[in-house]
């Protein structure tokens, strides 16, 4: 209970400190529809639905990418994640909070970049929607579990992509899966078990990652 | 050392393949490479465990060293699955085979591991950083290779089946055989640069006591 | 309340620490002094449980709620006001009575007016007063402050000498001063390190 009690007051620092700083969530929104407009110039003529799944995905990818590379930024600016984790709370709990306020910004990035994209491209079907959901959960806990990892080194947000793309090839299987095929049921129970299976890891090891 | 020598063995005693002629042969090195490579990452992410369970101080080493050697063997499953590729089917490489694409996530990977190694100091961080992430790893294995076999939209002969018919007693044989060795020579390999890098440390220390 | 052993730490192959013994009862006072790049940092934040020695052993016989550390940075969130900043450390540490332990502080060092304030407007003697604050909120058994007096006024000062002698003997107490005169008269043990 009380665990739950330190994720809602660290997501809501984390969230308020972007109400105020406002830095990332304006940078997502207008990098995913920049990507859209390069997309379109990208593929001449009219793309297959096939073709712009698959785009639609790499937009979600990379637009999670850079909200994911600000998520660590306050902590390391004034060092207080030295503070977070000489506090008695399970510091597991901080990559929990700090993945849901990642999750709130990506999910709100989502709800102007869909809109768009079928505005721009092809319609979304509710599969879709169904692994976009998936793929965000999967996509905040590892890559904010890998940003904190990241912010740790010398190379800093250089290293976040480099990290993070390799671990996420099984998301974009299973997303881009979910949204061509006529029955997604397997894939979408694919992203399901990846998110369970990175959440047990991440949870479990976050502890080292912060703490020597 | 006496393992090479069992490897020129294995080429020349395994002559019998029925109709892929010469590529069959690059194929037992293909797999076995692959399954040593597994064998150096699974070191890895053990000696990986033990650091953060048991905070074994000389498992960081040990865990660096057997990634090191998994991204040697690594490399030489990308060759050759390249060249049987293209002694098979005329492309050096083909996205529908499995092994190939799973090697080439995880190269990218454990590249990403050195990467994240080379930029912390060294120290008790940089040990816990590169012991998670090698834990990441086996966990990403048998996950990518279910999604790389989720995304295969052709459907390719397994050559590779344990209860296949297509396994003659010789072939199987001299499988085993250049598998032994290929594992031998992992370990001896994994044993030298051990050795070496403990002698550096040592030798660091020495120098610092000296100064 | 602390004891370590042939202390030591290495970022690489730079040496920061070497063979530091020390043992600070409870209730003492002690003192680390040396030039810059002598460790004290390194020392302190390996002391409250920040970093882990490479060589040598220390133990604490206090847990990590009942450790108050004061480092360089204030570990404050400059976007956030004086009392945004308390309320989620208290609740992070549990603190029972939170509003009315962060009222006095606030009170105590003069941040009251200001506590709707957002950090970043603070000057820099008004934000180390609030991360003494921070300091302080949970009541720590253990304080390690790593050079509490920089950056503060006269008058932040003597808050801080009233502070430190009100709990003077009740608290264990580590701390680095580039001023050695100032807590001269609290000091029980002195730690002079060298490069």
């Amino acid at each position: 209970m009380s665990y739950v009690r330190d994720v809602g007051a660290l997501a809501r620092k984390d969230l308020l400190l972007e109400l105020r700083a406002r830095d990332t969530l304006p940078a997502m929104l207008l990098f995913v529809a920049a990507v859209f407009v390069v997309f379109h110039f990208a593929l001449p003529g009219t793309p297959s639905r096939l073709e712009t799944t698959g785009l639609l995905w790499v937009a979600i990818l990379f637009t999670a990418l850079l909200g994911l590379g600000r998520a660590f930024v306050p902590e390391r600016e004034q060092r207080t994640l030295d503070g977070l984790v000489l506090a008695p709370c399970d510091r597991s709990a901080i990559w929990l909070a700090k993945s849901l306020a990642t999750l709130a910004f990506l999910v709100a990035a989502e709800v102007v970049a869909l809109p768009l994209y079928a505005l721009f491209f092809h319609s979304v079907a509710g599969a879709t929607l169904l692994a976009v959901v998936l793929a965000d959960l999967g996509i905040c806990g590892v890559g904010t579990f890998l940003g904190a990892m990241a912010v740790a080194t010398r190379a800093r947000d250089l290293l976040l992509p480099l990290l993070f793309l390799p671990l996420a090839v099984p998301i974009v299987v299973g997303a881009v899966g979910a949204s061509v095929v006529a029955s997604p049921g397997r894939y979408l129970g694919f992203l399901g078990l990846y998110d369970l299976l990175f959440a047990v890891v991440c949870w479990a090891s976050f502890e080292y990652v912060v703490a020597e | 050392m006496l393992v090479t020598t069992a490897l020129a063995f294995v080429f020349f005693v395994a002559p019998d393949d029925a109709n892929q002629g010469f590529s069959q042969r690059i194929f037992y090195f293909h797999v076995s490479i692959a399954i040593t490579a597994y064998a150096c990452f699974a070191g890895g992410a053990w000696n990986a465990l033990l650091h953060l369970w048991r905070r074994d101080p000389g498992a960081d080493l040990r865990s660096y060293v057997c990634v090191h050697q998994g991204l040697i063997f690594g490399t030489l499953v990308l060759l050759t699955g390249s060249i049987w590729a293209k002694i098979s089917w005329g492309h050096w490489w083909l996205w529908s085979e499995d092994q190939l694409v799973l090697f080439l996530v995880l190269y990218l990977f454990y590249c990403a591991y050195f990467m994240l190694r080379f930029s912390v100091d060294a120290g008790p961080q940089r040990a816990n950083l590169s012991a998670v992430y090698a834990l990441f790893g086996v966990v990403l294995i048998p996950v990518s290779f279910a999604a790389i076999r989720l995304a295969k939209n052709l459907i390719h002969p397994v050559v590779f089946t344990l209860h296949g018919p297509n396994f003659g007693g010789w072939i199987l044989v001299t499988y085993c055989i250049a598998q032994t060795a290929l594992l031998v020579l992992a370990y001896t390999l994994y044993r030298l640069e051990l050795g070496g890098k403990r002698l550096d440390v040592r030798l660091r220390r020495l120098r610092e006591v000296l100064a | 309340m602390l004891t370590a052993r042939r202390l030591g730490k290495r970022y690489g192959e730079k040496r920061v620490l070497r063979r530091i013994d020390l043992v600070l009862p409870r209730g003492g006072f002690l003192v680390v002094t040396g030039p810059n790049g002598a460790g004290k940092t390194t020392l302190l934040r390996i002391c409250a449980g920040l970093a882990q020695p490479t060589e040598g052993t220390i133990e604490r016989e206090a847990t990590r709620a009942q450790v108050g550390y004061l480092g360089h940075e204030p570990l404050v969130y400059r976007e956030l006001t004086a009392l945004e900043n308390l309320e989620l450390y208290g609740r992070l540490y549990r603190l029972p009575e939170r509003r009315e332990r962060i009222g006095m502080l606030l009170e105590r060092f003069g941040l009251w007016d200001v506590r709707h304030d957002r950090v970043a407007s603070y000057s820099r003697g008004m934000t180390q007063r609030l991360a003494l604050c921070r300091v302080l909120l949970h009541d720590p058994e253990l304080l390690v402050l790593d050079e509490p007096y920089s950056a503060l006024d006269e008058a932040g000062a003597e808050l801080l000498d009233a502070q430190l002698a009100e709990l003077r003997g009740e608290k264990t107490f580590l701390l680095t001063t580039h001023d050695p005169e100032r807590v001269e008269p609290f000091a029980s043990a002195r730690l002079a390190l060298a490069t």
